[in-house]
């Protein structure tokens, strides 16, 4: 009898990192495949160089953690087969088909959990495309893993609460930070008195960074509208409605982002069923409180499949590997399952908050300037999708993409997507979750097709 | 609540081939309802290679595929978009001495058809059209070129419905009988009756010919596409193979389109999806075929649903057993070309009940001989 194939985990951040100590304690080699060069995932992201800060200086508030899952993921050593800077650019039929270094390779699983996080969401807004203009995750990873900032004189703008984080961990490395733009009234803020209760660490923690920017002398702005960067070759300045009024701040670099959006691919090729998520205005694979997809031994953990943060990550991770033990006939711990599934559903409800106390601005996606770059791969500008909305009927997003070519460029529609999503919705008077999802394609991100020159060395066994 | 239409013609499947042929019948004056299970063009009318061809076609299909040929240059007027319709020609290349000599017979073949073939030698290939790889020549038709599938067949829809067509989406259609008038159509809330009905259906059109005692073997297929990020221009032509295995066009805004291999159908076998070996193999073919390949990304695979019949020929013409039935599907995986042209002769064919063009080799006696309507079949 073949030898079943091992487990796959997808992503070693915090979600995968737990599935994996899980999956090891319990008997099982898994194969670990992520795209950085170390573990950690965004958040507790290494850097490609020893530099000279430690843990406290690059993760702040969360070094503990970030050296805790680094330390353990190392101490799994052999027992998993850990495949970094690894692209999973397909999957079918139990076959995953990863890219490392310019060759392809195939090989079988048996058990999926998938661990695939989230990048930022944006809206476009007239200059989103200029250089000096990075996402808020962006220019965290600058700062986090290079000991880069992506300015002198620093605007972070949009929504979220990394939106203050961000602008704290910027100023803490000395950068001056300008303001923080953030489009949610100051009353909607009132949602995080509610939040105290649930999480009293998290929410003063961010009142406190919010409170030291001010005093730091950063404009910490509420109910912003109308952002836009201007600037010649490069950010100049950014100018907003707030307060009923115009106003304009000049600065060199500028992080924008409405808070974060899952990566699904992977969910998507390995067939999953989907639905809307309005907490996150998105399609989302569905799941169980255990992680369990709709397709058998297709698990989903962290944001990947719904935003919910690093600890929320790390209990979904280790559950979903309960799940698949549970599945599997092996012992696994049921009393340590439902304590998690509690610390997940306690996160929920303070995510529920969160939101409302950092809503996305959805009204803005109505307002894209006709001449604003929608897609920036395919260089589709908003005027040109709702020109193709009109002429051609659109009602859908695959159609909007098949028309403009919308989605259809090198992000595969991870960056514009959402966005469109909005402008369709907005101008078809449609919900947001009535106008479908891109599906996803093969590749899940873009592969060189000299891989293909690598056909005849490929490898078909099962493990590796 | 039922709505209910009457109207001339009723067409079952939006695609390219329903789709022309709303806009012909537009044009002469009778009332057209399109009606079609998903988004019109959203299946293999959309999402094809994208080949504007006639040269490798079999004779027989020529005359239809020059009526088309006219259509072509004409789409700006036609549906309002060229459909980024480049006569760039057509480049069918042999990889053999064996290769050459069958383009050579076919080029005799179809000269009196107008292709205005030009045979091309080893040098040429290189010196001409950029292409390198072990091959002995080629075939170049300077008339043929490509375009983009999914803006056409969206855009002929498109014009149809501005024209006056009832076209109804996400409709499919779920039953379908002869009356003493002349068809009742039931589908999702729609009622719909009509004087004729043509079954463009595409992949899915053998269960209408089905219902009319006319069983066709069609059989579906899944080629498979990749697409590179832009690149600088390097391939001015449409570039196909004697003998098959890949084919591959550059767009204006740099992308390379390339096809081969054949996808496979998933759970639901109305979609598919490339295979990664499929995918690999046309990438590792497409990169020993054109160097600028060798450094550049793949940026997406897809896929479509195709119906073919066991001769590559089309199902296209009167039913035999049903009056004011028309099929028009099976097109093989080559239907994109020669759409246009079928929309006119389906046009002609309801209004004056034949046309010019000939279609005799594509009847659909061919695989269902004639019967009488109500079962007649049955006993043969």
């Amino acid at each position: 009898m073949r030898e079943r194939p091992p487990p796959l985990i997808v992503g070693a951040g915090p979600a995968g990192i737990r599935a994996a100590i899980t999956l090891v304690a319990a008997g099982l080699r898994p194969v670990v495949v992520d795209e950085g060069h170390a573990c950690g995932g965004q958040i507790y992201r290494q850097p490609l160089a020893a530099d000279k800060r430690d843990d406290r200086a690059r993760y702040g508030s969360e070094a503990a953690k970030a050296s805790r899952l680094h330390r353990a993921f190392a101490a799994l050593g052999s027992d998993i087969d850990y495949r970094p800077n690894t692209l999973l650019w397909n999957l079918r039929d139990g076959a995953a088909d990863v890219l490392r270094d310019g060759t392809s390779r195939r090989f079988a699983y048996d058990g999926l959990i998938l661990a695939t996080g989230a990048t930022d969401r944006v809206l476009p807004i007239p200059g989103w495309t200029l250089p000096g203009v990075f996402t808020l995750g962006g220019a965290q990873i600058a700062l986090k893993a290079q000991g880069c900032a992506i300015g002198r004189r620093v605007v972070f703008a949009g929504a979220g609460p990394l939106l203050y984080l961000v602008a704290w961990q910027y100023m803490k490395a000395g950068v001056d930070v300008a303001a923080v733009l953030d489009a949610a009234p100051l009353p909607a803020k009132l949602n995080l008195l509610r939040a105290l209760p649930l999480a009293p660490g998290i929410v003063l923690r961010g009142l406190r960074m919010a409170a030291e920017l001010a005093f730091g002398g950063t404009r910490v702005q509420f109910g912003v509208s109308g952002l836009r960067i201007e600037g010649e070759g490069r950010v100049a300045r950014i100018v907003y409605h707030a307060g009923g009024r115009e106003r304009a701040m000049a600065c060199d670099g500028v992080g924008y982002g409405l808070n974060l959006r899952s990566e699904t691919q992977a969910a998507d090729l390995a067939g999953c069923a989907f639905r809307f998520d309005p907490r996150d205005r998105a399609h989302l694979p569905e799941r169980d409180a255990a992680g369990r997809s709709s397709v058998a031994g297709v698990y989903l953990a962290g944001d990947g499949a719904r935003i919910a943060g690093a600890d929320a990550a790390e209990a979904a991770g280790e559950r979903a590997a309960l799940a698949l033990l549970e599945d599997r006939g092996l012992p696994h711990d049921p009393a340590r399952a439902a304590d998690l599934e509690h610390v997940l559903a306690r996160i929920d409800r303070l995510r529920d908050l969160l939101e409302a106390a950092f809503p996305f601005p959805s009204h803005g996606a109505g307002d894209i300037a006709d001449d604003t770059l929608l897609c920036r791969c395919e260089e589709i500008r908003a005027g040109d999708a709702r020109r193709a909305i009109a002429r051609f009927s659109l009602t859908e997003m695959n159609r909007l993409k098949a028309v403009t070519r919308i989605g259809m460029g090198r992000c595969q529609g991870r960056m514009c997507g959402a966005a469109a999503a909005e402008l369709l919705a907005a101008q078809t008077r449609r919900d947001i979750g009535a106008v479908g999802r891109l599906r996803a394609q093969a590749p899940i991100k873009p592969i060189p097709l000299a891989a293909g020159l690598s056909i005849d060395e490929r490898q078909h066994d099962p493990a590796h | 609540m039922t709505r209910r239409i009457d109207c001339d013609v009723a067409i079952i499947g939006g695609g390219l081939v329903g789709s022309s042929a709303a806009l012909a019948l537009r044009g002469m004056g009778l009332s057209v309802t399109l009606l079609d299970k998903g988004f019109c063009g959203a299946q293999a009318s959309g999402v094809n290679y994208g080949g504007v061809r006639r040269q490798g076609r079999p004779s027989e299909q020529l005359p239809l595929s020059q009526r088309a040929h006219a259509i072509w240059p004409r789409l700006q007027q036609l549906i309002g978009i060229d459909g980024e319709f480049l006569r760039s020609g057509h480049l069918k290349l042999a990889r053999s001495a064996d290769d050459m000599a069958s383009l050579e017979r076919y080029a005799a073949e179809v000269a009196p058809f107008g292709l205005d073939l030009e045979l091309v030698g080893h040098n040429q290939l290189r010196e001409r059209f950029g292409v390198m790889g072990d091959l002995v020549g080629g075939s170049f038709c300077p008339g043929d070129g490509h375009a983009n599938p999914r803006l056409v067949a969206a855009a002929f829809a498109a014009a149809a419905r501005r024209a006056g067509a009832e076209v109804l989406e996400n409709t499919e259609v779920a039953g379908v009988s002869r009356t003493f008038e002349g068809f009742a159509l039931e589908a999702g809330d729609v009622a719909v009756t009509a004087r004729s009905v043509i079954n463009s259906a595409g992949a899915w059109a053998d269960r209408f010919a089905r219902a009319f005692n006319e069983p066709v073997p069609l059989e579906r297929t899944y080629p498979s596409m990749i697409v590179t990020e832009p690149l600088d221009p390097f391939l001015s032509v449409n570039i196909g193979i004697e003998g098959g295995g890949i084919y591959a066009r550059q767009v204006a805004r740099g992308n390379v389109v390339v096809g081969g291999e054949r996808a496979t159908p998933l759970d639901n076998p109305d979609y598919s999806r490339p295979h990664s070996d499929g995918a690999l193999t046309i990438m590792q073919r497409a990169s020993e075929l054109f160097g600028p390949l060798r450094h550049a990304q793949a940026i997406r695979f897809w896929s479509g649903t195709e119906a073919t019949m066991p001769d590559r020929n089309p199902v296209l013409g009167p039913s035999a057993t049903t009056p004011g039935l028309i099929h028009a599907f099976g097109f093989s995986g080559a239907g994109f070309q020669i759409a246009p042209g079928v929309g006119e002769v389906l046009a002609e064919l309801v209004r004056d009940g034949q046309t010019a063009t000939p279609i005799d080799a594509f009847a659909i006696t061919r695989f269902s001989p004639a019967s009488q309507p109500g079962g007649a079949l049955k006993q043969q």
